[in-house]
């Protein structure tokens, strides 16, 4: 089937919503399983539910900035769990454990990788950003600058990072989906987009927290109950657990020692850079500083986010290696064939899924799988919001309809929402069989080389102007696109060229890139002696007040 | 208003706590980023340290106590961080813009 056909397919069968079309060839990576039924109920009882809450969110939002920030009424600790929701993903939860699984220690690096971002978003972004932003963070970046060149270029960047993280959220979504539930990969595709469109548009803001809460909760719960299964296991003695981890896994005593993952130290720094900045600079992160009252509460989310995705990720260590004391020794339930040799059943991310039917059985099993699911929606839900808030919060409102009314932009963010619903359904069916491995870290490169620099010198440095900020921003984007193509992940693994071929010898551009885009606002900057840039430079102290102190701070949105 | 916000920029207090939030999250940012590519380093550089073992006779690598610890030490980094900023820091900032409402 070419991809077209593909896509073909896939609009026909949403025209029909879901009916019965046969078009879903089963050819995908991973292997399609027998139907789950325990794990279908659980799911359908949270999508009951989260629905329900949708039905009460809509009848909170009537404005924009209900929309877009629920109307900021969201506490710390609620918004905490939220944040740290969109960022434990299906692909972190089932990856990393995964890679603990295969790997052993390598995989506490990684995770490791994961949290550093969110210390710098504490220190030097969060009351800023709820200080000078109102809606998006194209509010803080373009406060004191020309409106239209710098929204156009922040709603660029915007909906590239939402595209390629959204394109590996949904084929994540339906070969899970597959492995898990036993169901096309069309249908699981049909279903996250229906289910999230209907959280988006009819719930907002609002509906997505509260979705995020609630699986938040569940995500950690279960991952807890797994956790302290496999330590009773072992009567709460990680020794224990190790010494049994490396007696039975093929890599013996190596599984205690860092391996492959880090080749040299560029690759390993710059990779560093993604994750420690491009967290500051994901636009559906950056949208939940807007739904708490004050900075007071935007400081608590953080800390409370980075609290819980820190006791995840150790978490997932655990699990991981639960899952090689248990699974190892258990072939025929867990291996393909019953032989160690093919593999887990369902691909090496199962090790978790697998691990909770070992520990809770079916039942649990179910739970985990309804958890996974609905991880997936939440956060294609999350970035949905934050695209369709870029399109009509800075592209309509502020660029092409100048003063429309909340109501015009509502409807834009709505007709936005469904649009991007389609799309992602879509380019979700078009990548069904490519390799999506790099689109999360390209996500990150991107946020850490365009949004965040622009973020922060507009913040931060006094002699910044529009045309620097505009200029480099666009400049790290082009060369983090540019510079990944050229990486092997993507240059060979995606475009198949030839082996060793690939130009650009590092795993992650962010340093070039990130560099570059510093470098390009700092020069275009100070080489800026036009009126507006004067004008701009003399608005500093009055936009530096407000960041630092909240005076004139957007209260609670939509009072 | 404007007349609030001219004292505030005015008063060389204002100037001063910003002067020394800054310096402090600058430095909370530099510490915790130190924590991570210390690290990282030794991933790269220094595997066989992270390889040795707790104890004689022991599976559990020096490494995982670090690991984990990395983790620990950026969750309690970032709480050292926002109670100070909760309390002392909104404070002063209160008391700065009180004292400009006079």
């Amino acid at each position: 089937m070419t991809k077209f056909t593909k896509i073909l397919a896939g609009l026909l069968a949403m025209a029909v919503a879901g009916g019965a079309i046969a078009a879903g060839a089963d050819l995908g990576k991973t292997a399609k399983q027998a139907t789950n039924w325990t794990a279908i109920v659980m799911f359908g009882i949270f999508v009951g539910g989260t629905l329900f809450i949708t039905k009460w969110a809509a009848s909170q939002t009537k404005t924009a900035a209900d929309f877009y920030t629920g109307g900021g009424g969201i506490t710390g600790f609620q918004n905490g769990l939220a944040i740290a929701g969109d960022y434990m993903s299906a692909a972190s939860f089932l990856g990393i454990s995964g890679l603990v699984f295969a790997n052993g220690f390598d995989g506490l690096i990684f995770s490791i990788g994961w949290l550093v971002g969110w210390p710098v978003i504490t220190f030097l972004m969060a009351e800023r950003l709820r200080n000078l932003g109102k809606f998006t963070f194209a509010d803080v970046a373009s406060y004191r600058f020309a409106q239209t060149p710098v929204r156009i270029f922040a709603a660029s960047a915007s909906l590239v990072i939402v595209a390629f993280y959204m394109i590996a959220q949904m084929v994540g979504a339906g070969q899970l989906i597959k492995v898990l539930f036993g169901m096309d990969y069309l249908y699981a595709e049909i279903l996250v987009g229906t289910v999230m469109m209907m959280y988006v548009l009819f719930g907002g803001m609002t509906a997505t927290t509260w979705v995020q809460i609630i699986k938040a909760c569940m995500l950690l719960a279960g991952a807890t109950f797994m956790a302290v299964s496999v330590l009773l296991q072992f009567g709460f003695s990680p020794e224990a657990l190790f010494l049994k981890a490396t007696e039975v896994h093929a890599k013996k005593d190596a599984l205690m020692s860092p391996g492959a993952l880090i080749k040299d130290p560029v690759s390993a720094i710059s990779v560093g850079m993604a994750l420690m900045f491009g967290t500051a600079g994901l636009p559906h992160i950056l949208m939940r500083f807007f739904t708490v009252p004050n900075a007071k509460e935007a400081r608590k989310s953080v800390a409370w986010a980075t609290t819980w995705i820190g006791y995840f990720y150790i978490l997932t260590f655990i699990i991981g290696f639960g899952a090689i004391t248990n699974l190892v020794t258990n072939p025929t339930d867990f291996y393909v064939g019953g032989e160690l040799a093919k593999g887990l059943k369902g691909g090496g991310n199962m090790a978790a899924v697998h691990l909770a039917k070992a520990v809770g059985g079916d039942l649990f099993l179910g739970f985990i799988s309804a958890v996974a699911f609905a991880t997936i929606l939440a956060v294609v839900a999350g970035l949905t919001l934050s695209g369709a808030s870029a399109v009509s919060h800075d592209l309509y409102a502020s660029v092409f309809n100048k003063g429309c009314s909340s109501e015009q932009e509502l409807r834009v963010s709505k007709i936005t929402t469904v649009c991007l619903g389609i799309l992602a359904v879509v380019l979700g069916i078009a990548f069904e069989k490519e390799n999506v491995a790099y689109m999360v870290m390209l996500a990150f490169v991107i946020a850490c080389s365009s949004n965040f620099p622009v973020l922060f010198m507009s913040v931060l440095w006094k002699n910044c102007t529009t045309r620097g900020a505009v200029v480099g921003g666009f400049v790290g984007l082009a060369s983090a696109v540019i510079l990944t193509i050229g990486s092997a992940s993507v240059w060979e693994a995606v475009m198949l060229n030839p082996k060793g071929s690939a130009w650009f010898p590092y795993n992650s551009a962010a340093i070039f890139s990130m560099t570059a885009a510093f470098v390009t606002i700092w020069l275009v900057s100070i080489l800026d002696n036009s009126a507006q840039a004067q004008k701009e430079r003399a608005l500093y102290p009055a936009q530096q007040l407000r960041s630092e102190t909240g005076l004139g701070a957007s209260g609670a949105s939509g009072h | 208003m404007q007349n609030v916000l001219d004292r505030i920029t005015a008063n060389p207090k204002f100037l001063e706590f910003v002067a020394m939030r800054s310096r402090y999250s600058i430095i909370m940012a530099i510490i915790s980023a130190s924590a991570y590519y210390g690290f990282i380093l030794l991933v790269a550089f220094n595997k066989e340290f992270l390889a040795t073992k707790m104890g004689p006779g022991m599976t559990t690598s020096i490494g995982v106590p670090i690991g984990v610890g990395v983790i620990a030490f950026t969750i309690l980094l970032t709480w050292i961080y926002v109670r100070r900023a909760n309390t002392e820091f909104d404070a002063i900032n209160e008391s700065l813009i009180k004292e400009a409402q006079k």
